[in-house]
């Protein structure tokens, strides 16, 4: 016998992968930043820009990262933050997987165009072609590793202030679909180190994203 | 015409007139499961209502490639837009947003009667606490984004816990906010017909809207994209569309090249156009009276019976070559009585296939005994009145006298026959284990390549299904869900040892009353929870207050009814209810499929735990293995067949011995049939060729015409002062030639089924003139009689 394969079912399954999209939006926006470059815009001082292009150099010669990290949650519907914590490995140019060890274990791996989730026993892996709507943060991702900055401009303006010693971004969506869950992306960071990486919603509530030591090899 | 010739004449015409009126109101069916058993076991007839009546007989899995993501998306918007309101469906399924909302809107509405952790303890203080804690540590988690809009609503997350019990290794990929294969290469749309699967018109309007709709909205997009997009469809209604069309136009145009090959034959030798038109009279009425008593006999007439027709053509139309090419003084004593014997022993041969179980070989056995028996009384009462006395014919003394000297040259050759003989039962031997094909899909008449697009399409739109299904059985509907819900706690712990990957129930969003029951009795009044929550929020970082839609959202499930299967009509999991929950003729069934960890095929290892854990539910349910029961089902028929076909044969051998009254005479008929069946069968297995049920009916052909010409041969020896060799062996050449044409044609066909039948026939009859030439004992030459007519 064939059986139907169930229509409600498939359409949970969907609604469940949803929540791959913000996912998405923190490992492939510190995935930009971790790796390589992103592009200027003419707002920047000449000292900036030099800063800009030459944090871009040092961060592309970056192959491989692993360092722990807290994260702090502000939810409106919350009367205090969450917290959580764990580890996060980046290899270049495309595999970044982010550990959560406290207080749920949980792993998520971004590699060759794939978003795996595992909690529990459970493992389910997502294409990022199933959801458009990532696909500005990869084609942003690819763009910067091509080099191509006018691409990286279709989807973020990007602001860059501070010095190579001390430096910040602030990258805004210009994708309407991604308006409307992100507000904007801000990276703080020591000459190759980054130090965090902030998200703040539409709906106001933030994430802060702390990187603390190196784990050794 | 004598009046003997006009009265025949006017009982074939009433004949044939009620014949047409029986065929033209007789209903036909193309679909495999008409093939299946009328007796069978409770699993069987549950595979086989499932076949032809379930809700899997009715989805049909349409793809849309080329182009690009975004505009195979257009199109399959426009087309669900077009058709999601036509009543040809019962339901249309793209993946879009509406559909998902509703689903989801109605898991979140029922949560508290469809979330199986609902029960006294998780709203006792601590186990709130527990439950809330979690949630919040989800919160943080990456899957955090989906339950914040409603978590103050539904702080225990149960509607997550609903949606994470489902398979999600069924779940579809999406793209561009539809359904799409895996790959990325292809939208899907998954469309259930409302006509059942024996309404086969119903399922072809159904797909003929589906295309209708894809034309109208690729006509919509610009030039370019319009010549890439691509439409495929597949399914149980598309195939059983697809089958009848072939088998249609198959069995008309697989007749009409048998018919103008033959005819180019007779024409050839008649040189006649009259005669050749007289020929095919027995064959027509044969074929018209076969379908009649089909019709008459069964529900419906299958189209394969008539693809068997054609064998028709080419045993029927050697009743009229025996009257044509012998002199008609010779039809009536010497070749009539002949012919009388091998529709007799037809007859035999095909009465064995009557009580078969598998209705395909009887409506075969009863059409052919129709049919043969008509063409043979039309050829003796109807033909010879209609006979044009001036037309001469040709004399086939000629020819028929250089068959002779073949003839004698074949005997001397016969010692031959031991080693042919040897040869094949060596063959037969060494390749006894493969000799059989055990797999319900050689009754297929779906062509490969059909097959392939729907493994395809079913393997994009879901995981494959591993075949084993736990059934739970019971007379009432609430009575099969509690035996689904008692299996389904013995199945859980399979699925988190992972022996298992997971399995299906009706019970996920049709609980039975009682569970229902149960959860809702476990929500405490508003007040009670208020107080719980304080005590069990400590140490959280959010206070009761903030949860006050909680306890009110419980407060309303409190006093909302249970829910029912007609609340879910119509909706996307109503569908889900009602494929997993069948009602059959002995009460309701349960169908929990389940799906392997990885890949497509559950190890005997987990088989045998799921076997312990069904077994220690101690209830009505059992493990099923889809695909091997349906194997057991054919092995069943084939063994069936193979019984059937062996007593036809002692059938037909007695009625030789009655007839021929001569052990010797016996076995000279026999052999040379017995030595073609065994030829046959051997090159078969030479060529790796696995046998089925058609080629039984293809040898049981073999011996049914092959026995005229041992016959005929017979008689030539018994009475040789009657009747003339050389105009018998011309007849006999020309008959076999006939046979072998509309055989040979047969086997030609894209039908696996008809294809099986003529490969099996045409070699076979052409060797069993052959062999009884050369087994035929010697012939006295009588001279001079030759001419006279």
């Amino acid at each position: 016998m064939r059986r139907s394969p169930g229509a409600g079912r498939r359409e949970c399954g969907r609604a469940l992968r949803g929540s791959v999209f913000l996912s998405c939006a923190v490992l492939v926006g510190t995935l930009a930043v971790g790796g390589h470059s992103l592009g200027s815009s003419p707002a920047e001082s000449a000292d900036e820009s030099a800063a800009f292009d030459q944090l871009l150099k040092l961060l592309a010669e970056r192959r491989h990262d692993h360092v722990t990290f807290t994260e702090v949650q502000e939810l409106a519907i919350l009367d205090q933050p969450l917290h959580s914590s764990g580890e996060l490995l980046y290899d270049a140019p495309d595999r970044l997987e982010k550990r959560t060890l406290e207080p749920r274990v949980e792993d998520l791996v971004l590699e060759h165009g794939m978003l795996s989730v595992q909690r529990d026993h459970h493992r389910r892996s997502v294409a990022l072609h199933d959801f458009p709507q990532a696909v500005p943060f990869v084609e942003s991702l690819r763009a910067t590793l091509a080099g191509d900055r006018a691409a990286l401009a279709r989807y973020f303006a990007v602001q860059f202030s501070g010095t190579l010693g001390s430096w910040r971004l602030e990258l805004t969506p210009t994708d309407a679909a991604l308006k409307r869950s992100v507000q904007h992306i801000l990276i703080t960071g020591e000459t190759d180190r980054i130090r965090t990486v902030q998200i703040r919603q539409s709906d106001g509530d933030t994430s802060t994203l702390t990187i603390g030591r190196e784990v050794g090899p | 015409m004598t009046s003997a010739g006009k009265t025949a004449t006017l009982i074939w015409a009433l004949g044939a007139l009620l014949a047409a009126i029986i065929a033209a109101r007789a209903s036909y069916t193309a679909d495999l499961s008409a093939f299946l058993p009328r007796r069978a076991s409770a699993t069987q007839r549950l595979l086989v209502e499932q076949l032809r009546e379930g809700p899997a007989a009715h989805l049909i899995i349409a793809a849309i490639g080329g182009a690009d993501a975004a505009t195979r998306a257009a199109v399959s918007r426009q087309i669900a837009l077009r058709l999601r309101a036509d009543p040809a469906f019962l339901s249309f399924d793209n993946g879009d947003a509406t559909q998902l909302e509703r689903d989801r809107e109605f898991l979140f509405e029922h949560r508290y009667l469809l979330s199986p952790r609902v029960s006294p303890p998780l709203f006792t203080a601590s186990g709130l606490h527990q439950a809330i804690g979690a949630a919040l540590d989800v919160l943080a988690s990456s899957a955090g984004p989906l339950v914040k809009p409603f978590f103050l609503r539904d702080p225990t997350l149960e509607t997550l816990a609903i949606i994470e019990s489902l398979d999600a290794s069924r779940v579809p990929h999406t793209a561009a906010g539809v359904w799409s294969s895996p790959d990325g290469t292809r939208a899907l749309i998954l469309a259930h017909t409302r006509a059942s699967g024996a309404d086969i018109d119903g399922q072809q309007a159904a797909c003929v809207a589906l295309e209708r709709s894809f034309a109208a909205a690729s006509a919509a997009l610009p030039a370019v994209q319009r010549s890439a997009v691509t439409f495929s469809m597949s399914g149980p209604p598309v195939l059983a569309v697809a089958s009848r069309a072939t088998i249609k136009s198959q069995v008309w145009r697989l007749s009409a090249i048998s018919a103008a090959g033959i005819a180019v034959l007779l024409i050839a030798v008649y040189r006649s156009l009259p005669v050749l038109l007289l020929t095919f009279v027995p064959v027509a009425s044969g074929a018209l009276a076969g379908v009649a008593a089909v019709a008459l006999g069964f529900p419906a007439v299958h189209g394969i019976t008539l693809g068997f027709g054609v064998t028709l053509i080419g045993e029927s139309v050697d009743y009229a070559i025996y009257l044509f090419t012998q002199r008609p003084s010779d039809f009536r004593t010497a070749v009539w009585p002949t012919i009388r014997l091998g529709v007799l022993t037809s007859i035999c041969g095909f009465a064995a296939l009557l009580p078969s179980t598998f209705p395909g070989l009887s409506q075969l056995g009863l059409y052919s005994i129709a049919g043969l028996t008509t063409a043979a009384l039309v050829t003796r009462f109807v033909l010879p009145a209609w006979l044009p006395r001036t037309v001469g014919m040709r004399d086939l003394t000629a020819a028929g006298n250089e068959l002779e000297r073949v003839f004698v040259r074949l005997r001397a050759a016969r010692g031959a026959l031991l080693f042919v003989a040897i040869l094949a039962v060596t063959l037969l031997y060494l390749h006894r284990g493969a000799l059989w094909s055990r797999e319900l899909a050689a009754l297929s008449p779906i062509r490969a390549a059909d097959l392939q697009l729907d493994e395809e399409l079913r393997a994009a739109a879901g995981a494959p299904d591993t075949g084993y299904i736990v059934v739970a059985a019971a007379a009432e509907r609430e009575a099969t869900l509690k035996a689904a819900e008692a299996v389904s706690a013995q199945l859980a712990p399979l699925v988190e040892q992972g022996v298992i990957g997971g399995f299906d129930s009706p019970t996920r969003f049709l609980p039975s009353l009682a569970a229902q029951e149960a959860r809702r009795r476990s929500l405490p009044p508003a007040s009670v929870l208020r107080a719980r929550l304080d005590e069990s929020l400590r140490g959280l970082p959010l206070t009761a207050a903030r949860l006050e839609p909680f306890v009110s959202d419980v407060e309303r499930a409190r006093a909302a009814p249970l829910l029912q299967q007609a609340d879910l009509a119509g909706s996307s999991l109503g569908l889900v209810v009602d494929t997993l929950l069948v009602r059959g003729s002995a009460g309701w069934s349960a169908l929990l499929p389940l799906s392997a960890h990885d890949g497509p095929d559950l190890p005997a290892a987990a088989v045998a735990q799921v076997h312990g854990a069904v077994a220690s539910a101690s209830i009505g349910a059992q493990l099923v293995d889809l695909k091997g029961e349906a194997d057991r089902l054919y092995s069943g028929y084939l063994g069936e067949a193979v019984r059937l076909a062996i007593g036809g044969l002692c059938a037909i051998a007695l009625l030789l011995i009655v007839a021929l009254r001569s052990p010797a005479r016996v076995a000279r008929v026999v052999a040379p049939l017995a030595l073609s069946v065994l030829t046959v069968a051997a090159l078969f297995a030479a060529l790796g060729h696995a046998l089925t049920i058609l080629h039984v009916v293809g040898m049981l052909l073999i011996v049914a015409v092959g026995s005229n010409y041992a016959l005929f041969f017979d008689r030539a020896a018994m009475h040789p002062g009657e009747g003339s060799l050389p105009r018998t062996l011309a007849s006999l050449v020309l008959a076999n030639l006939a046979t072998v044409i509309a055989f040979g044609v047969l086997a030609c066909s894209s039908v696996p089924v008809l294809a099986d039948l003529g490969s099996t026939v045409a070699p076979g009859t052409l060797l069993a003139l052959l062999f009884s030439a050369m087994l035929a004992p010697p012939v006295t030459r009588t001279v001079g009689k030759g001419a006279v007519g």
